[in-house]
């Protein structure tokens, strides 16, 4: 994979974008995904009842973001009812302001983080690191590509893309560690360094996977152990969580974490599940609760279904477009399936437009996705949108070609006079020195069609 | 608006009768390209009985400006499809993807109710066969090595797999073998295969390396379409030129 292009500020670069149409993705992320697939596959197939646990899903969330405003006022009031301070942020800036602000407060030199796509985002260690405040990614994928300077792949398995060998490499120029692509060996040396930084720390950060709003808790699914050492160890704890993460009550949780384990990683549960009430005396919590775009989806009505994800992956294993394509090639956070659905809407269909594009359509997606989020179809809806709205799809001579081809497509005459001009054209081609635009694009690695004698209309009307 | 995963709805209706006539929809690029699809589907359904009429107005479903995003262009399309297929009851069509064009997405570009109508009264031809017809052995010999590919329209907006499985294992002295990842797409994706073409050779690269790996000699769909692109790959590989696509129906024309 090509050195990591980095986008501070410019949420969305255009040449990114390059990587969807000439696959660029790695070797390892590639087998990595289609490996992850087929156990995901596996795993929820056991389950007889796994269709009912996604309508059920499906249904909650469509509660949730229906009454998205008075679930969020509650679980505030229940948060502050437990001593915990909750900030609102309107946008990344926002966020970032509320962290840098809570860790001079608290006189914070040092953090440790948990995973969470949220800090992503907002490009918070950035910020940190703007603010001479030292940040340490403790996820091991997420460490692993802090260390080599880049950004993740994937929004579960951060740096998917890497090998055991490249992780060796990194290791041994940047810890000075001996050389091993053994993976126990490479997980020892990662926490060896990591358990210094909790010490260290004066404050931790994590996401949030679920956030109840009966009860005012904090639900943090994770495998390593690191977000609850994060969360646990240094006397400031900072949880980011998206408005779309709630759920109304904790009888709702099941299903997801059921859900959520089987289809990321392929577990039945995580390793760990951790719910978080205030905090312990003598500690400070705090929950930053970001918008960033999310409420531009509600103004969708057809769109509500992108607030309904929960960040499990699944969409981007079984993806046969991100597999090649890997995670920077979209371009933001989000990659995959659900980033060519939600980014569009996070950053601005002007900024975004052509991820919508980036699919066959082929259906992969909505497939697995846990809580039924329609993604093929959503994909589509975007598509109109963008090229209706200021996108860089929206182009007049594309608009001209459609039109003339509706026209063209209304009558029968029409639509042999164009025919004929079509299949004029496919003959001649083979003696056309280049292949100019999309024909050049067909060519390039396939044959096209021969054209038969007559069309079948033809020889219904002669024979049929 | 149905659900990836969910099949598609079908308009509840009496069970076909004897003599009811059957209306061809053939897709444009069967009508122009591969036309002995378009006669193949026409014998296999007279030849179970049903009467095949072609209403000659018909054009296209509309898909190629419904997945580019241009709905305005394609509702006019649909409502000449509409108009021409009105008086029709049973519309039969050799393409998974248009018949789900029909019959799930008309109703997202057009929520008028006849023309979501006509729609939902749009089959495939294999689920026709075996679904309403209640055939799953077309009598059909073919002494090869085949292996099916079902488009990702078909499979996922519709639910098909079962029904062309069915038919070509009850063919004579055909040997069936499986395809690798078979439920992979091929990266034709209609216009995706030209806006993004590199990554879309890549995934039908792959689908012809799985073909080739399946042994098979012919490789069938009842998509066209994606055998136009991944079989284009095919043709160009000096390795592969052993392997033929075929579409369905017209390997379930093939007698002894």
């Amino acid at each position: 994979m090509p050195d990591e292009p980095v986008f501070h500020g410019a949420p969305f670069l255009k040449s990114l974008n390059k990587g969807l149409y000439e696959p660029a993705g790695s070797r390892s992320l590639g087998e990595s995904t289609e490996r992850s697939s087929k156990h995901n596959r596996a795993v929820t197939a056991e389950v007889p009842q796994f269709q009912e646990w996604r309508r059920a899903a499906n249904a909650i969330k469509a509660y949730t973001v229906r009454n998205l405003d008075k679930l969020l006022v509650e679980f505030e009031r229940n948060l502050t009812a437990r001593g915990v301070e909750v900030l609102w942020a309107a946008d990344a800036e926002e966020a970032n302001r509320h962290v840098i602000d809570i860790a001079r407060r608290n006189g914070v030199t040092s953090v440790v983080k948990g995973k969470s796509m949220v800090s992503e985002e907002m490009e918070l260690n950035h910020h940190f690191e703007a603010a001479g405040i030292r940040a340490v990614e403790t996820d091991l994928g997420e460490y692993i590509v802090q260390l080599a300077g880049q950004r993740p792949t994937h929004i579960v398995t951060p740096a998917l893309h890497l090998s055991a060998e490249d992780v060796g490499r990194l290791f041994a120029e940047k810890l000075g560690e001996p050389f091993s692509a053994e993976h126990q060996h490479l997980t020892h040396v990662a926490r060896r360094h990591l358990r210094n930084e909790y010490l260290k720390a004066e404050m931790g950060m994590s996401g949030v996977n679920f956030g109840l709003a009966d009860t005012g808790t904090l639900v943090i699914v994770e495998n390593e152990g690191n977000s609850g050492l994060s969360c646990s160890t240094p006397p400031v704890h900072v949880a980011l969580m998206g408005i779309e993460k709630l759920l109304p009550r904790i009888e709702h949780l099941p299903v997801f974490l059921n859900l959520l384990g089987r289809s990321g990683t392929g577990q039945k549960l995580t390793t760990y599940t951790h719910f978080i009430q205030g905090a312990a005396p003598g500690r400070k919590l705090y929950v930053v609760i970001i918008d960033n775009g999310r409420s531009q989806v509600l103004r969708d009505s057809a769109a509500h279904m992108a607030l309904y994800c929960i960040r499990c992956g699944a969409c981007l294993n079984a993806c046969p477009v991100y597999r090649r394509a890997g995670g920077w090639a979209y371009g933001w956070v989000y990659p995959g399936p659900i980033g060519a659905v939600l980014v569009p809407h996070l950053v601005g269909l002007d900024q975004a437009g052509k991820l919508p594009f980036a699919s066959s359509l082929c259906g992969a997606c909505g497939e697995v996705c846990p809580v039924k989020i329609d993604i093929p179809h959503q994909l589509v809806h975007l598509r109109h949108r963008a090229v209706n709205e200021p996108s860089p799809m929206r182009s007049w001579t594309e608009r001209l070609t459609w039109t003339l081809w509706s026209w063209a497509m209304r009558g029968p005459l029409r639509y042999r006079t164009a025919m004929a001009a079509v299949r004029l054209g496919v003959r001649l081609a083979p003696y056309l020195p280049w292949h100019p635009g999309k024909l050049g694009a067909w060519t390039r690695a396939r044959a096209l069609p021969k054209v038969p004698g007559p069309a079948f209309r033809t020889w219904w009307r002669r024979k049929g | 608006m149905s659900t990836p995963g969910e099949i598609a709805p079908r308009r509840d209706s009496p069970p076909y009768q004897p003599g009811e006539p059957v209306a061809l929809f053939i897709p444009c690029y069967i009508d122009q390209f591969y036309p002995q699809i378009g006669t193949a589907t026409a014998d296999l359904l007279r030849r179970h009985g049903c009467p095949v009429v072609f209403p000659e107005k018909q054009t296209c479903c509309g898909q190629p400006a419904f997945n580019s995003g241009y709905w305005d262009e394609a509702r006019g399309v649909i409502r000449h499809f509409a108009r021409t297929f009105a008086d029709h009851r049973w519309i039969v069509c050799p393409s998974g993807s248009c018949t789900a064009m029909c019959r799930v997405f008309f109703g997202h570009v057009d929520p008028d109710e006849q023309v979501v109508d006509v729609g939902r009264r749009v089959f495939e031809l294999s689920e026709f066969l075996v679904d309403i017809l209640g055939v799953t052995d077309t009598g059909a010999c073919f002494p090869h090595k085949v292996a099916l590919h079902v488009g990702c329209h078909g499979l996922r907006e519709l639910g098909l797999s079962d029904q062309p499985l069915r038919l070509l294992q009850s063919v004579r002295e055909l040997e069936y073998v499986d395809l690798p990842n078979a439920d992979e797409c091929c990266g034709f994706g209609g216009t995706f295969s030209v806006k993004m073409p590199g990554t879309s050779i890549a995934m039908g690269r792959t689908k012809a390396e799985n073909v080739l790996r399946s042994g098979a000699e012919v490789v069938a769909s009842p998509d066209v379409s994606c055998l136009m692109h991944f079989g284009g790959i095919i043709a160009r590989d000096p390795a592969m030129k052993h392997i033929r696509t075929m579409h369905l129906a017209e390997l379930l024309n093939h007698h002894a």
